[in-house]
């Protein structure tokens, strides 16, 4: 991407937000960008709290930053004490560093409690045309509402907290389009395991990626957050989707956006944001929605997939040698041999939740599945809401007695067995169909197997006790 | 930060690709609320047995190795999640330095803000590394940033690096202070911001 480009005829809609927050410029430096909003959890925080204090530093803008607890907090009965206690003291840490410098938090018995990227976008403070920053690498989450959101480390945390600025490089552009609609049964984490299996694990690395096409437009925004939420997984810092009505609709009513006049006002500029005409990307990408049908992980990277009609793949198919004994690698990890038809996978656990797939949609689709049926004998499933309001919504649409009925465990919000860090994890060995976005070895527990796959294909293994083609259900 | 110019020492190989920071440091080391001590931790899992045993296959466990500063490994290194525990608990293992074809790009920020040196080589390049180092594990490697080169006996290569973050690291400048002294320009940016721009007060 180049400086020309962004004074000249057609900008990218990346190209639009990073000038309009370009705080200073110099030759032959990174720019310096203005972050609109801060999202601050336990785990990647402390440290930075910590920086500033030694260095004698307040947080600019407290008005600007937010923080939650979610990555190890219990899911199970809040009313009891977190009886972890590293736990505790990273949460209490939090607890008393936002009480210092003054930032609102919504811990873990607020109601707006959640995955920061589950609750950014459902408070309203996730907005087309900002920058958006937290120490987490699934920010690119929040792309899916056109904002330029991209996960950063504990010392640019502490920069952002000290100065509400960002020292970046242009990162380069690529566009993803999508061609044609995706078929029956194929899901938002299905196209983006697509793009993932079509471009690699490191396809994306220095590049934002713009998700573009009929198979994106047609997605609702929680669909257009789990691609984008994924955009890290194939490396690249960020992934957004240009907005239009079915974000202004989303976000119209939230308690952070704009109302009345400044709502009219927003809307004009959000509707001038999209790519230009004409404006260009450093690469290009092009899908068939059509082909694309639902994915399984079978290996201990997002890349690592097959469809469902597939079967574990062989090492001797892989490209090179180091290629191949990466594959050994993984099937040996995952306790696969090349050739098992993908069906013929059994389940030990279950996992609906993360931001990446527990969102409302997500439980909506994931019990429709359910409904009516039991869990395999074999099989033990959980759903953990992405938030509090999530878990709320369900609760009132009578979700979670879907669930219990059919034998799910029904948890409290949080990250929980995305990344184990609180109780929630496999035991070595076990084998999992996880909603989430990351299977590599360990993730989900020590020895434990992971199965990247959309919240209806993981319902339905955790009731046929295997993985089905959802495309076959039977709905009751 | 102090100011790096060079580093030396001897390699560890680790030839895979796509290696995450899930593995460089497991999570449940994310719990310290503290920058030090994550050396211990560092790639865990791999490290031990599957009864908790240190592991004498793991290459950083091999007495010949243990020593090491720079780290030879293969692409996408870094991958997954941002956390800076991985780039801290590398550096606290004693590795100043890692070559690589290529690194995610969280991964290589976080390694820039506390001085571990991130080099990218061609792939042949880092495998050349690797045979060394595996052949002749007391091999001196030197990553020089001022004259962007790596040698190491007969082997040598030039590199690119990001001009600021070299000097940065060449001048061991905090980048806060840094942006701090922009603060009149933000103070101004601020001024010009859209006003429905959501905001703590507004609620
Ligand atoms: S749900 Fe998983 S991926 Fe998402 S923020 Fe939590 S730990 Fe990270």
């Amino acid at each position: 991407m180049s400086v020309e480009a962004s004074n000249g005829a057609g900008r990218t809609i990346v190209e639009k937000i990073w000038d309009e927050h370009l705080v200073h410029r110099e030759a032959g430096k990174p720019d310096v960008l203005y972050i609109d909003l801060h999202l601050v959890h336990e785990v990647t925080s402390p440290q930075a709290f910590e920086g500033l204090r030694l260095s004698g530093r307040r947080v600019r803008r407290p008005d600007l930053t937010f923080a939650t607890a979610d990555h190890n907090i219990p899911t199970t009965d809040r009313s009891l004490p977190i009886s972890d206690p590293i736990s505790k003291a990273q949460i209490d840490t939090l607890e008393s560093n936002i009480g210092e410098f003054g930032i609102v938090y919504f811990g873990m018995h607020d109601p707006r409690q959640g995955i920061v990227h589950v609750i950014g976008p459902e408070l309203g403070l996730t907005q087309p045309g900002m920058t958006i920053v937290c120490g987490d690498s699934h920010t690119s989450t929040h792309g899916a509402f056109g904002a330029l959101a991209f996960g950063i480390g504990t010392s640019e945390v502490e920069h952002v907290l000290a100065t509400q600025c960002l020292t970046q490089s242009r990162p380069k552009t690529m566009a993803v389009n999508f061609v044609g609609v995706a078929g029956e049964g194929v899901t938002a984490k299905d196209l983006i395991l697509g793009v993932i299996s079509e471009i690699g694990v490191g396809g994306g690395i220095g590049h934002v990626i713009e998700y573009r096409g009929e198979a994106i437009t047609a997605l609702s925004m929680e669909g257009r957050m789990t691609v984008c939420n994924m955009s890290i997984e194939s490396g690249a810092r960020a992934g957004l989707i240009a907005p239009d009505e079915t974000t202004f609709e989303y976000l119209e009513g939230r308690p952070y956006a704009p109302s009345g006049s400044a709502w009219s006002e927003a809307v004009d500029f959000w509707r001038s944001l999209p790519s230009d005409k004409g404006s260009t990307y450093d690469e290009e990408v092009e899908i068939d929605a059509g082909s694309i049908a639902p994915f399984v992980t079978w290996g201990t990277t997002p890349g690592m997939s097959v469809q469902v009609t597939g079967s574990v793949p062989s090492p001797s198919e892989a490209a090179d040698p180091s290629e191949a004994s990466a594959m050994e690698r993984s099937l040996a990890y995952m306790g696969l041999k090349a050739g098992t038809p993908i069906v013929d996978i059994p389940v030990d656990r279950v996992f609906i939740g993360s931001c990446t797939n527990g969102r409302i949609e997500d439980l909506r689709s994931a019990a429709r599945v359910a409904a009516g049926h039991r869990l395999a004998d074999s099989v033990k499933a959980m759903v953990v809401p992405g938030s509090s309001a999530v878990k709320a919504m369900a609760e009132s649409e009578g979700l979670d007695k879907i669930f219990k009925d059919a034998g799910f465990e029904w948890r409290e919000a949080g990250c929980s067995m995305c990344l184990g860090m609180n109780p929630d994890i496999l035991e070595p060995g076990e084998r999992a169909a996880s909603t989430s976005n990351r299977n590599f070895e360990g993730r989900q527990g020590r020895g434990g197997r992971t199965h990247l796959v959309s919240p209806e294909m993981a319902a339905a293994a955790s009731i046929a006790g295997h993985f089905v083609d959802i495309r076959d259900w039977e709905y009751k | 930060m102090k100011a790096i110019r060079r580093v030396e020492g001897t390699m560890a190989p680790m030839p895979q690709a796509d290696i995450d920071t899930d593995q460089i440091i497991p999570k449940q080391f994310l719990k310290r609320i503290e920058r030090s001590g994550f050396g211990p931790f560092a790639f865990y899992d791999w490290a031990r047995t599957d009864d908790g045993q240190l592991s004498s296959d793991f290459v950083l466990n091999r007495p010949e190795y243990q020593g090491s500063q720079v780290l030879v490994t293969g692409p996408n290194f870094g991958c997954g999640s941002s956390r800076e525990h991985a780039p801290w608990a590398l550096q606290d293992r004693g590795f100043d330095a890692i070559i690589a074809p290529s690194f995610a790009d969280i991964f290589r920020n976080n390694c820039g803000k506390i001085g571990l040196v991130c080099v990218t080589l061609g792939q042949d390049e880092v495998s050349e590394l690797i045979d060394i180092s595996t052949s002749t594990p007391s091999a001196q490697v030197t990553v020089d940033l001022e004259e962007l080169t790596v040698t190491c006996g007969d082997f040598y290569a030039t590199f690119e690096f990001d001009e600021f973050a070299r000097e940065c690291l060449l001048n061991g400048w905090d980048e806060i202070a840094l942006t701090e002294h922009l603060d009149e320009e933000i103070s101004g940016y601020e001024k010009r911001r859209r006003g429905y721009l959501p905001s703590a007060k507004a609620v």
